[in-house]
């Protein structure tokens, strides 16, 4: 499977995490919510204005800005 | 099981034990730690039957707090830390939390997990575990995982981690007494260090590493394992302790190549990334052997949604989402006024008839009055609002506790956002409607600076609970109960949207910079549990009351001294009206309002309006309770059945009404707000900011909405 962001990634669809391009603050947030190289990954719903994205990882549902997904590379 | 909560005597018992037989006195002191939402503050309850703050949303525990109980001849000394997810030193509860655990005295660790979701929570337990102390784990939530046919096999958990675990629930209350004994237990006993293991590479440097210390004949508290792991894991405390060593000459060399060999085979330059992969890596093998899911068939849990997935699929919905939330909301207004009005008559009925039954009791014409006209009419003015206060805080309180307060945060985040405000934020200004003081706390869940302080100035635009008590009763006054509780909701629509606007502007002057990543959890959907939600709204109409019987009883009392002293002679050919009417405007009070008043003049205010006004800056209850006082005073006192509403109504022009009430919407919090802004925004300098900023915008919207309203 070819590499894209979360973003692209089909809506309902498991992913595995295969890089996280974010550093300082922004990366220890999502390590720290288990978003970590080898996860597995499900975009789940976006918002009215497609701004926030709603994903799973594990069993916990976070929500993230549109932009702070489109670092997340997933297959 | 025997308990005993309260400090005082806890501590005078452990000392009159230590000093009869020492060896009796055994103190368990212990820190509990957890990720966010595990229900940690829950657990403690469950085993202390005490009373702490429990919610469902990230950052209710903001500060650490103690609780103490007896069990089985031992003290025990929980210290409930802030929820954090892992010692990145993001947040302040993180910060709070890992400074304890690395500077503080304490027996043993408490790591409670929920046993619905181990994966996420491992990843703590396992940064715990690498911190050389001894601890015991608490599943919690077990009740919840059977529920949901998640089997976890406890012996062999214990017996992989090296670290004991227990299955508990905190709401269904099974295995506390276990716990409680196993942290007897593993207090006796001596250090059992926790089987942490890592991938070969870094294994292999632990090794290394750990060797060169055995060779040099490095002794410390913690076993060698334990400081190579430290210092690959760059903690700053073993850094700083063998930085003073002779040995760190020859050391450092082995730990330059030891990270790039990690790095290397991580393919990363971040060592928090490298050590997240790594306990992920752990966690996952451990979480395979030992927990079973008793239904695999993986079809049939792709079709079966989880509750929480199907809630979710209505309530933040891309359409319907926003219109929902807006519903109920307004259906929170609507009911605070609809119901809230019901046992208002009553409460109304029994204060004028306990005043004249306490009246007619006392033959002296100024205690009478100080009893009747002051303390009775001004406390009464307040008591009136119970009901709307409890309904409205029922409202807040289910918003915590169901987790929907997430999922609107996760709805606005994109709108917020345009005024320069973060999703997040949501969550101290909701709680502003309830009271600011706890909303200036919670604020702290705002990791930016910026983020934090410009959130803190706009709470205020959030009218809190006391300040319904002015909007009832002008909507009363003015509005048909029909449209009132629409009234009562366009007040707070428009306080909130003056916030973001605020907001908008402090963005773009003072509070420029980059925005805040928005990474935030969505907790599982839960029952709001009966108990929880009518302790909460108890203790807080329990303050509200209180407050009412001491704070504004005295307030009353000092006003009805300024509004009937100093006394004039007048002659007896005026009414009795007339010459009340006199006295109230030539007392103290009456001198402080006229001298006022050509400020206020303005915005249309009378002297009783500006003087009402001004004592709110005390607390907002008072402003009610003052125009009670001055209103009773000075009205028709012949007329039967006059209560404040109608006197106001009769009183007030429409046009004046609205610019009070804009001005009441926007200007300072009470004093008791003021100050834990002050604390938490970080010096009075932003207390003289936030008083010009509030005030400046309170007066102009307030001059506008008055001679817009003149219009009509």
């Amino acid at each position: 499977m070819e590499k894209r962001n979360l973003t692209e990634s089909q809506k309902g669809s498991l992913n595995t995490i295969l890089k996280i391009n974010a550093s300082g603050a922004l990366k220890q947030r999502l390590l720290s919510f288990g978003i970590i190289k080898g996860a597995q990954v499900e975009l789940l719903e976006y918002s009215p204005t497609k701004s926030t994205v709603e994903i799973r990882v594990g069993k916990m549902s976070i929500a993230l800005r549109h932009e702070e997904a489109e670092l997340i590379e997933v297959q | 099981m025997q308990e005993n909560i309260s400090k005082n005597s806890e501590n005078t018992q452990q000392n009159s034990l230590e000093m009869s037989c020492p060896a009796l006195a055994q103190h368990i002191k212990i820190a509990l730690v957890g990720q966010p939402n595990v229900g940690k503050s829950m657990l403690v309850n469950a085993i202390a039957s005490s009373h702490l703050h429990v919610g469902n949303f990230t950052g209710v525990t903001v500060e650490k707090s103690e609780v103490f109980f007896e069990y089985n001849n031992f003290h025990f000394t929980v210290v409930d830390l802030p929820g954090t997810y892992m010692f990145s030193d993001y947040t302040i509860e993180e910060r709070v939390t890992h400074n304890y655990l690395c500077d503080e005295t304490y027996d043993l660790i408490l790591n409670v997990v929920d046993s619905t979701n181990l994966e996420k929570n491992f990843q703590l337990t396992t940064e715990l575990m690498s911190m050389s102390k001894k601890m015991v784990l608490a599943l919690n939530m077990s009740d919840e995982a059977k529920k949901e046919n998640i089997e976890i096999n406890v012996e062999y958990l214990s017996e992989l981690l090296g670290v004991k675990a227990v299955k508990v629930s905190a709401a269904a209350k099974t295995g506390l007494e276990t716990l409680l004994n196993t942290l007897i237990e593993t207090y006796t006993q001596d250090y059992i260090p926790a089987k942490l293991i890592f991938s070969e590479a870094v294994e292999e440097e632990i090794e290394n590493i750990s060797d060169y210390l055995t060779r040099h004949k490095f002794e410390a508290n913690i076993s060698n394992r334990d400081i190579a792991i430290n210092l690959l894991q760059k903690e700053k405390k073993t850094y700083r302790t063998l930085h003073d060593n002779p040995i760190w000459t020859e050391l450092q060399p082995f730990l330059i190549e030891a990270d790039h060999h990690i790095e290397l085979h991580h393919d990363s330059e971040d060592i928090k990334e490298i050590f997240a992969e790594e306990y992920f890596a752990f966690n996952t093998g451990v979480l395979k052997e030992v927990v079973c899911y008793a239904h695999d068939d993986k079809t049939d849990k792709k079709v079966k949604k989880s509750v929480t997935q199907k809630i979710d699929s209505i309530l933040i919905h891309p359409i319907f989402g926003i219109p929902i939330f807006l519903f109920f909301m307004w259906s929170l207004f609507q009911l605070t006024f609809e119901i809230g009005s019901i046992p208002m008559d009553w409460i109304d009925g029994f204060f004028s008839w306990f005043g004249e039954a306490i009246g007619d009791t006392i033959s002296n014409d100024n205690i009478r009055s100080l009893v009747v006209d002051g303390i009775i009419s001004g406390v009464g003015a307040v008591v009136l609002f119970i009901p709307n206060i409890i309904i409205l805080f029922i409202g807040i309180a289910l918003l915590e506790s169901t987790g929907y307060m997430s999922r609107v945060a996760f709805l606005l985040d994109g709108f917020f956002h345009k005024f320069g405000l973060h999703g997040q934020s949501f969550i101290p200004l909701v709680t502003g409607f309830g009271c600011s003081i706890p909303a200036y706390m919670s604020a702290r869940i705002l990791k930016n600076e910026r983020d934090r302080l410009l959130t803190l100035f706009i709470i205020g635009f959030m009218s809190c609970g006391a300040r319904l008590p002015v909007y009832v009763l002008f909507a009363g006054a003015f509005f048909s109960s029909s449209v009132a509780g629409n009234v009562l909701f366009g007040i707070y629509l428009t306080g909130a949207v003056l916030g973001l606007l605020a907001a908008k502007l402090l963005k773009l002057t003072v509070f420029q910079g980059e925005d805040e990543p928005f990474v935030m959890e969505m907790p599982k959907y839960r029952m709001p549990s009966v108990k929880l939600i009518w302790h909460t709204v108890r203790t807080k109409t329990w303050m509200y009351l209180k407050k009412a019987g001491t704070f504004i009883a005295a307030a009353s009392m000092l006003i009805w001294f300024l509004s009937t002293y100093p006394h004039h002679e007048i002659q007896a050919e005026f009414s009795a009206n007339e010459i009340a009417q006199y006295q109230l405007e030539h007392s103290y009070l009456g001198e402080i309002g006229k001298f006022s008043e050509p400020f206020f003049a303005p915005l249309g205010f009378d002297w009783k309006m500006s003087v009402a006004l001004q004592t709110g800056l005390a607390a907002k209850e008072v402003v009610v309770s003052t125009l009670g006082v001055l209103y009773s005073l000075g009205a028709d006192v012949d007329e039967t059945n006059c209560s404040l509403s109608t006197v106001i109504s009769k009183e007030i022009s429409f046009a004046s009404a609205v610019s009070f009430i804009v001005v009441m919407m926007i200007y300072l919090p009470c004093l008791a707000a003021s100050i834990v802004f002050t604390r938490e925004a970080g010096g009075i300098k932003y207390f003289f900011a936030l008083f010009a900023f509030t005030s400046i915008v309170a007066y102009v919207l307030a001059f506008i909405a008055y001679r817009v309203a003149l219009l009509f």
